[in-house]
């Protein structure tokens, strides 16, 4: 096959990427998308498998067979409450591919380096490609594969841990190794010294001591970051996922590696923007980890939390005419999403305007509330954004709070003190009555007192979130 | 605890403390109820729906007082009344401490604890309990309602075959909760509402009711501030009080129904609807005085009755209101008394626990274990919060709008602008430096950086869990990378590649097929 035609598939594919995402813009054009981005795979492994360059395409079609099965089977497995999880397993292998690949282009550029000049044209193949290369190119190369090599590698320990934390199996609390981010700046100063030794003697070891520094950085980092900030963790990873494969892509001078690793990295990127603009912190803020300093003492609290019995929710919800229903990350927890998709479905079938309200970072996962309503059932189009509801309060009769707290958390407007304070939340306790799901007194990830729970129209519901539903469900009618 | 209502025996009092309603819910608190005969009678409850709600009846008021450990009243206790009150023994009802001195004296020596309702602080954990509330609201309802009766005319306007009524124009004065009550009222039988009160800030109230609210021309700086009294209008300057009248003087001619409910705490009622006023009003028109009791805020008010003047302009004086719609207000105020109960006893066990700690319980008691507790220091909550008149947005002159819409233009730019020369100027300088095969790549990767931010600000913020496993399985574009590294001549090589292939295999149908199955999830209602 000529040249051109693979890079004519791989015009297609990138089209077909670009088409994809810009699908996801709405949810009927997305169903389209995907398919998109399933074509434009095939065909770019397709063109690439019998493209010039690749061998051993009996082998290639073996392990992506075997990796397909698995893929298939857990995708098809994987609950919607453990998307964080599943996101993040993905994430690893991305960066783990990254750093072999990078490792593969640091072996040929050694062989090729080490073939006499006469027998390079005898080369087939990625080595081929480096044979041609002048001086100033290979070191730009170098600087490339160690680009490569570092952000995958961060990637790979930092998902790895995110999987480990969204997963339960490591502790979600922020936890340091003593010295904390001193540790991850000596990491990175170290990593740069070993560019400026690979650069000079294109020493394998230099490599894999950075690797290893990497490995620690991606670790020691997401060690330190707690559970709520997970949403921006998790966009953070996609988005070096997708820089990790442009940079691999320079090294391997393919045009369609860096175009979709750029995609993807400006996607994460701007996916990590919206999360930390939901929670009013800088980037770096929720990198370093915890919550900023208080400026002053806090607000004091007034009044009683008032507790209510099933009874109660079911006469004001039978009597209510809006309902807006806030869901957090406490409601996957419980698995109570089937739950509150049959309260949503009597409600509504009751003729009352039942809708949800969802802040951007509900969830470990940016859209992850979407999903799991999406699943137990709950029409998108009563699902809505934070900016597009939060006028509605006043005019609401109940507003119904499940498994969430500092999105809710009133002390953010009312509190200049608070180390929420400015943080854009849903103004509930606006609505005429509000019902608070909890499963008992504690404070949310944050630590803050939440205000919301003491006010006169709050009432707590208290107990594990399907429980109560499912003690409430047939008490509507 | 045993919990007792005696039937009323003030003179014209129809209301009831206890309802069969509010008797089943105490009984939830582990209380029992006890009534005197006939008690319900007059609010339309009978012995038998008390009977049936586990009530017990008693015959006469003696043994009720005897029975129970709390009574419960609506009206203060008559000097017989108070006779009967023992050592121990809980009174809830009405009770005005700071005008029955004696009354309280009394309680004083026989140990007995009263807890007034008039005296429970205006906060808002105490909405529930407030039966000056409960009862205001009824009274503004019912004075519209006895506005209407003595009004010869419809409150709405109606264009008929018989010809054109026009619409009563109602002015409210004074918009507390009776006040407010009486908007409501009066606009949702169709009248044209006005309204005025000294506190500009509830303006907002006013208009959400659906009347017009009367402003007076004035400087802000020489406003009241009336929130600052526990929700009440302080009395006013003189200069306020002038134009105040000014403007009801000029309004007087116009208006069909005037509904009065102006009070100041502590003081008679303000003289806002003068003898001239009442002159200058239409025969036929009506004027409700709900401040009667309270001197009126009329000049031509008699207390408890209704007077005509001799230019036909009827002048309605009654105080009894609420005990007009006795059955309203008897569960209303059953209701009041049921939440100060609830408040009493909160182990739902029937034990009462009398908590002087607590803001409300303590502001309400007035005598408490043989000691005299009124007045009640000042709440620790503040009242209502004091609001701040809202500042009104500067409408814009439509040149003004245009100029800044001209600036907003202009800053746009300079950043576009300055941004672009930015990034292009570093451009250029890496190009100097690089060779042209990386540039080429490098341009690529621009483009691409560029072309993601414009697509990907548009995706839907509940496609973002999709889009994450979408970008996760188009990221696995790096298998191309190592499938042109698996034909390598290394080993090592080999295997890595085969390795990634592996991986990036999972993660492509992994993601896809998992993306796939969220989006089949969404669905339309």
């Amino acid at each position: 096959m000529e040249y051109g035609f693979t890079t004519a598939a791989y015009v297609v594919a990138a089209v077909l990427f670009i088409q994809s995402l810009g699908g996801l813009s709405g949810q009927e054009s997305a169903k389209r998308a995907v398919w998109y981005g399933i074509a434009g795979m095939a065909l770019a492994v397709l063109a690439t498998v019998i493209g010039p360059g690749a061998g051993n395409w009996v082998l290639s079609l073996l392990m992506i067979a075997a990796g397909g099965a698995i893929g298939w089977v857990v995708a098809q497995r994987v609950q919607m409450t453990e998307m964080p999880q599943l996101v993040a397993a993905m994430h690893s292998l991305v960066g783990l591919a990254a750093v072999f690949i990078g490792y593969n282009a640091h072996i040929e550029a050694a062989f090729v380096a080490a073939t006499p000049e006469d027998q390079r044209h005898a080369l087939e193949g990625f080595a081929a490609i480096l044979a041609h290369k002048t001086a100033v190119e290979l070191t730009i190369l170098r600087v490339e594969v160690f680009l490569g090599v570092f952000i995958g590698a961060v990637t790979f320990t930092g998902s790895v841990i995110a999987y480990g934390k969204l997963a339960g199996k490591v502790d979600g609390k922020a936890n340091k190794l003593p010295g904390g981010h001193i540790l991850n700046a000596a990491a990175a100063i170290g990593s740069v010294l070993m560019l400026v030794v690979y650069l000079q003697t294109a020493s394998a070891m230099a490599l894999i001591v950075m690797t290893l520094l990497a490995f620690f950085i991606g670790y020691h980092l997401i060690m330190g970051i707690g559970g709520a900030d997970m949403p921006v963790v998790v966009s953070m990873l996609n988005s070096y996922s997708g820089w990790a494969a442009a940079a691999i892509g320079f090294s391997l001078s393919n045009d369609l590696l860096i175009v979709v690793g750029a995609l993807v990295g400006s996607s994460g990127a701007i996916l990590s923007y919206i999360m930390c603009k939901a929670m009013n912190r800088s980037f770096i803020s929720v990198i370093l980890g915890g919550f900023g300093g208080t400026t002053g003492p806090a607000m004091e609290i007034s009044g009683e939390q008032i507790a209510i019995d099933t009874e109660g929710v079911a006469a004001a919800l039978n009597e209510a005419d809006s309902i807006i229903i806030i869901p957090g990350y406490g409601m996957a927890v419980a698995q109570a999403q089937q739950a509150v998709s049959e309260l949503t479905r009597k409600l509504r079938a009751k003729g009352k305007n039942v809708r949800f309200a969802i802040h951007p970072v509900a969830g470990r996962l940016p859209g992850h509330m979407n999903v799991l309503l999406a699943e137990a059932k709950v029409p998108y189009d009563i699902v809505l954004e934070m900016d597009e509801i939060n006028e509605d309060f006043p005019s609401t009769d109940v507003a119904i709070v499940i498994g969430s707290n500092d999105i809710v958390n009133p002390a953010a407007q009312e509190d200049p003190n608070s180390p929420i304070a400015g943080m854009p939340v849903l103004e509930c306790w606006k609505a005429k009555q509000v019902f608070v799901s909890k499963r008992g007194q504690g404070t949310g990830y944050s630590g803050i007192e939440n205000p919301l729970f003491y006010k006169d129209n709050t009432r707590m519901f208290y107990g594990d979130a399907k429980k109560s539903l499912d003690a409430l469900l047939p008490m509507i009618d | 605890m045993k919990i007792g209502a005696p039937k009323e025996i003030f003179e014209g009092e129809a209301r009831v403390a206890m309802t069969p309603d509010s008797a089943k819910l105490l009984q939830k608190l582990g209380h029992s109820c006890v009534i005197e005969t006939g008690a319900g009678e007059k609010a339309g409850f009978s012995d038998k729906a008390y009977e049936d709600a586990g009530v017990e009846v008693v015959k006469t008021a003696a043994a009720l007082f005897k029975a129970a450990d709390i009574i419960v009243k609506v009206r203060g206790p008559e000097p017989k009344e108070a006779k009967m009150l023992g050592e121990g023994q809980t009174l809830i009802s009405f009770f005005w401490p700071a005008q029955n001195e004696k009354l309280l004296e009394q309680m004083k020596k026989q140990g007995t604890t009263a807890i007034a309702m008039d005296m429970v602080p205006r906060i808002s954990r105490a909405q529930k309990m407030d039966a000056l509330s409960s009862m205001a609201n009824i009274a503004g309802y019912r004075a519209v309602i006895e506005a209407g009766n003595n009004f010869g005319r419809f409150f709405t306007g109606q264009v008929t075959a018989a010809g054109k009524v026009p619409p009563a124009k109602v002015l409210v004065v004074g918009a507390g909760v009776a006040g407010l009550a009486a908007i409501g009222t009066a606009t949702s039988l169709g009248a044209i509402t006005y309204a005025f009160d000294v506190r500009p800030e509830v303006a907002e109230q006013i208009e959400s009711m659906g009347a017009q609210f009367v402003y007076l021309e004035f400087d802000a700086s020489e406003l009241p501030d009336g929130a600052a009294t526990g929700g009440y209008a302080a009395p006013s300057t003189p200069e306020f009080q002038a134009k105040q009248l000014a403007k009801f003087r000029e309004l007087a001619p116009d208006i069909d129904i005037v509904i009065t409910t102006a009070l100041i705490p502590g003081r008679p009622a303000p003289k806002l609807w003068t003898k001239d006023m009442v002159e200058m009003m239409k025969p036929g028109s009506v004027i409700v005085d709900l401040a009667a009791e309270r001197g009126g805020n009329c000049d031509l008010t008699v207390m408890d009755q209704k007077v005509v003047t001799d230019n036909g302009v009827t002048i309605v004086g009654y105080t009894d209101f609420p005990s007009r719609m006795a059955a309203q207000a008897s569960t209303l105020y059953s209701n009041n008394i049921r939440h100060m109960l609830a408040d009493l006893t909160p182990g739902k066990d029937g034990v009462i626990n009398h908590n002087m700690e607590d803001d409300v319980i303590r502001g309400a008691t007035v005598a408490h274990q043989g000691e005299i507790t009124f007045p009640p220091p000042p709440p620790k909550v503040a009242a209502i919060a004091v609001q701040k008149p809202k500042e009104k947005a500067k409408e814009l002159t439509p040149e003004e709008k245009r100029a800044k819409e001209v600036a907003a233009f202009k800053a746009q730019t300079r950043n576009q602008v300055g941004l672009l020369a930015v990034g292009g100027g570093l451009l250029l300088l890496a190009g100097m430096f690089t060779p042209a095969s990386f540039m080429a790549h490098f341009i690529v990767f621009v483009l691409a950086c560029y072309v993601g931010f414009q697509v990907i600000w548009n995706v839907s913020h509940s496609l973002h869990t999709p889009l994450m496993a979408v970008t996760n399985a188009i990221s696995s574009i790096i298998i191309l990378g190592a499938l042109l590294q698996i034909g390598s001549g290394s080993w090592l090589v080999i295997v890595l590649a085969s390795l990634s292939v592996f991986m990036a295999g999972i993660n492509i149908f992994g993601g896809f097929m998992v993306t796939r199955r969220m989006l089949a999830m969404f669905q339309k209602s």
